[in-house]
């Protein structure tokens, strides 16, 4: 149950944009896999652009409103400085964590690199988008390029699956609520 | 009904080309420097005060906001520079690839925050 806007924020950037996402990370994945005009008739391959532009662009999308949501909604109720006197640091993550030593890590290393890496994702997912819109025929058709889109793909997603990682870690110790 | 060159009739031929179209590389290798200008920042806020200073254009996200800003915005450049470069010549796919995956490594290393954490 959703409860309050910081609570329905983070979920909305964790969990509703993550498994759009995620989703769109499989799919395009088998898709790509798949490009190959030996495996499909002309008319498959028409239909598998059309797939694989739909997600491309739902997965680039997906990763920037995630990062960006990230970055300007959530990130600042975070790293909010607790104001002086107060006891119970559980509202201010940030603060909270690095004051237990055993969570230190979450942000020391957690946060700190997540913050930054995931903004990766969103960069090479456009990249990736772009080159599907615009060149196709010529991935269809060059082995090596579609190999080369693969990866740029691939790395987008392991970007956005370290700040996943991290993010869901920190949730469960700091949830912001 | 058809909206790509590849057409109904047109029996696609496979071919493992190492030239790709000038365009091509110019996405692909500035999506890599995007990725290492974001990197060297986060670094380069560790050891400069100064620099952290500056890129911080948003107080509640903090110099982050700068330095992912700044990161997209010389992305943005240098993809538009290098696409009217390189829009008349072929390049080859492991050239292009092999600096992308150095340039996108570097950016991993320098978000790493034991690299970082070494330099403060």
């Amino acid at each position: 149950m959703i409860h309050s806007a910081r609570e329905f924020w983070t979920v909305f950037h964790g969990m509703v944009l993550g498994s759009i996402f995620l989703l769109s990370f499989s799919g395009v994945l088998v898709g790509l896999y798949g490009f190959r005009p030996d495996w499909l008739t002309p008319q498959g391959i028409r239909h598998r652009i059309r797939l694989l532009k739909i997600g491309t662009v739902a997965m680039a999308i997906a990763s920037w409103l995630t990062v960006i949501t990230g970055t300007y909604i959530v990130y600042p109720w975070y790293r909010a400085k607790p104001p002086e006197g107060v006891a119970n640091l559980l509202d201010y993550p940030r603060s909270y964590l690095l004051s237990v030593p055993d969570l230190a890590i979450f942000h020391t290393f957690g946060m700190e690199w997540k913050e930054h890496v995931a903004w990766f994702s969103p960069i090479l997912a456009t990249v990736v988008a772009y080159l599907v819109w615009h060149y196709s025929d010529h991935i269809v058709e060059n082995l090596k390029l579609r190999n080369a889109v693969a990866v740029v793909f691939i790395i987008s997603f392991s970007a956005a699956a370290i700040a996943g990682l991290f993010g869901a870690f920190i949730a469960k110790a700091a949830p912001i609520l | 009904m058809q909206k790509t060159i590849l057409t109904h009739d047109r029996d696609v031929k496979r071919s493992a080309s190492t030239q790709i179209d000038g365009r091509i590389s110019a996405a692909i290798v500035a999506s890599g420097i995007g990725c290492l200008v974001i990197g060297l920042l986060t670094t380069g806020a560790v050891i400069s005060e100064g620099l952290k200073n500056i890129l911080n254009w948003w107080n509640p996200a903090g110099p982050l906001s700068g330095k992912t800003s700044v990161g997209v915005i010389v992305w943005l450049v240098i993809w538009a520079i290098f696409h009217f470069l390189w829009k008349d010549q072929e390049a080859e796919v492991k050239k292009t690839m092999t600096i992308t995956l150095i340039l996108i490594a570097l950016g991993f290393v320098l978000t790493f925050p034991p690299v970082f954490e070494a330099f403060e």
